[in-house]
């Protein structure tokens, strides 16, 4: 039974690194991630950096769905050397948002030199499950991630700006569960931007996010009160 | 926002042979017996000075270059010159570059057209129409050239830019031009100058079309033209994320230069929600 599986399995991999066109490359790629074998984890990586947008977009939802056991290989095979590659790699991470990635967030986000990078592993900053951790590590790796986004909050790009406003939202989210300190200091940040920021697009995220992070508390206070109730 | 490191912006940027320069260099290179230092000196001056009225001076003195002349009679120095005096912003230049859309080298006509869009002085406006009269005839490609008969697309595009409201009956013909690029240029101005929603239908519906390439510049064009509409078809298209992002600020952009502040519109919320879902 395993043997015929994984014979199958076999046959979907080399579909698709026999592709020979786009479409092909495509088609194949979406049946590898229908197969649902562990063993095609390793393929649907490579397919990231084989510059096919379609497919590697397919490849990152079938990623997604293999939640935890993608990570490892993931952080194992990320190609240094193809930066859309590696864009990919940190949009499925930041999708499966388990906090094991946060490290190589924190570093994508802080140093690499792709802005496509930085972009991706800022979003997912904010979007990780930080409840999965411990309220004392949760606190200390919260203050360091809001470090890692205030810094970006700098860059002369305001794509990457854009995108740290997106991350400190997330953190700001009650399901991230951050101390009043946090944020408070994630407010001050944002008044900062609206205060200085040269472009328009980035003072609308701010709004945005202002906006949206009300609602959400508002609602969460709500659902408490009908609890204590 | 390109990928590559991006050079530095201070302007202590070393020159073609590896020596530092500064202004006062590129503005004595301008009239170095090695004309391709001149060439460099006043794409550098374009991309690194601040344009102080010596710059300006010296640049506008360069349009008139008789020495830089390529066997086919095209004027390289006179090209970047015009193209650095459109960076530059000063509208002494305005109408130094009206004189160069007489020059009989395609390319520098073409500068000067979107140089003048840039500077955003109206008065060059009539000499900008009388490219577009003759229509599509009097503009299709030249043989044995990779270029059109007339640099419409700059000068369409210089239009748009210029807020030029007359130009509509004489750049709507060019919406069939055969060169599908001049034609989406066409329709982003056509939109841009009018708001009305069939030219902004026509853009998305070219970035349909097989050529990535293409893709890309529509992707730009729709950002440009500001037509919100079109802000799924940006998020949808078959084109790097990198593109849509900045095609998606750009339109943003656009909304808030028409409303005159950053507001919090429904539009505006759905553009960062498209943008938010491409980081």
């Amino acid at each position: 039974m395993t043997v015929t599986h994984s014979a199958q399995t076999m046959d979907l991999i080399q579909a698709v690194e026999q592709a020979d066109s786009p479409e092909r490359l495509v088609a194949a790629v979406r049946a590898l991630v229908a197969s649902q074998d562990e063993a095609n984890i390793p393929t649907l990586i490579k397919v990231l950096g084989y510059n096919n947008p379609a497919a590697a977009v397919l490849a990152v939802d079938g990623l997604v769905a293999w939640g935890q056991r993608a990570i490892a290989p993931t952080l194992e095979q990320l190609d240094d050397y193809n930066y859309g590659a590696r864009a990919y790699s940190f949009r499925a991470l930041s999708a499966i948002a388990d906090p094991q990635a946060l490290d190589a967030l924190l570093s994508a986000a802080a140093t690499d030199f792709a802005p496509s990078v930085r972009r991706a592993a800022a979003k997912g900053l904010g979007q990780l499950r930080w409840s999965c951790l411990s309220s004392q590590e949760r606190s200390a790796r919260q203050t360091q991630t809001l470090q890692v986004l205030e810094s970006l909050l700098q860059d002369s790009d305001w794509s990457i700006r854009y995108a740290a406003i997106v991350g400190l939202q997330g953190l700001m989210m009650p399901e991230a569960q951050p101390s009043a300190d946090l944020r408070e200091q994630i407010q001050a940040m944002f008044e900062r931007l609206l205060a200085t920021d040269g472009e328009g697009a980035v003072k609308a995220r701010v709004l945005l996010a202002q906006r949206q992070l009300t609602a959400a508390w508002a609602a969460d206070l709500d659902a408490a009160t009908v609890e204590q109730g | 926002m390109t990928e590559a490191n991006s050079p530095p912006s201070s302007p202590s940027l070393v020159d073609s042979s590896g020596e530092a320069l500064t202004v006062d260099q590129a503005i004595a290179n301008l009239k170095h017996p090695d004309l391709s230092l001149r060439y460099y000196a006043a794409w550098w001056l374009g991309k690194f000075s601040e344009g102080d009225p010596q710059v300006v001076d010296a640049l506008i003195a360069a349009l008139e270059d008789e020495d830089d002349q390529t066997e086919l009679g095209g004027y390289p120095l006179r090209r970047n010159a015009a193209r650095a005096l459109g960076k530059l912003g000063d509208r002494r230049a305005v109408l130094p570059l009206v004189r160069c859309l007489d020059c009989t080298d395609f390319y520098v006509q073409e500068a000067a057209a979107q140089s003048l869009g840039m500077l955003g002085d109206p008065v060059c406006v009539p000499d900008l129409l009388r490219f577009l009269e003759g229509g599509v005839a009097a503009a299709l490609q030249v043989p044995g050239r990779p270029h059109l008969a007339r640099p419409v697309e700059g000068v369409i595009e210089a239009l748009e830019a210029l807020d030029a409201r007359d130009a509509v009956p004489l750049v709507r013909p060019f919406l069939d031009h055969p060169v599908e690029r001049v034609a989406c240029m066409a329709a982003r101005a056509m939109y841009a100058l009018t708001q009305e929603a069939p030219y902004g239908d026509r853009l998305v519906q070219a970035l349909g079309c097989d050529d990535v390439k293409l893709r890309r510049i529509i992707l730009m064009d729709l950002g440009t033209s500001g037509y919100l509409a079109g802000a799924e078809a940006i998020a949808s298209a078959s084109v790097e994320s990198s593109f849509k992002i900045i095609a998606l600020k750009s339109l943003l952009d656009n909304h808030f230069k028409r409303s005159q502040s950053v507001v919090l519109s429904e539009a505006a919320c759905q553009v960062m929600a498209l943008m938010d879902a491409l980081l």
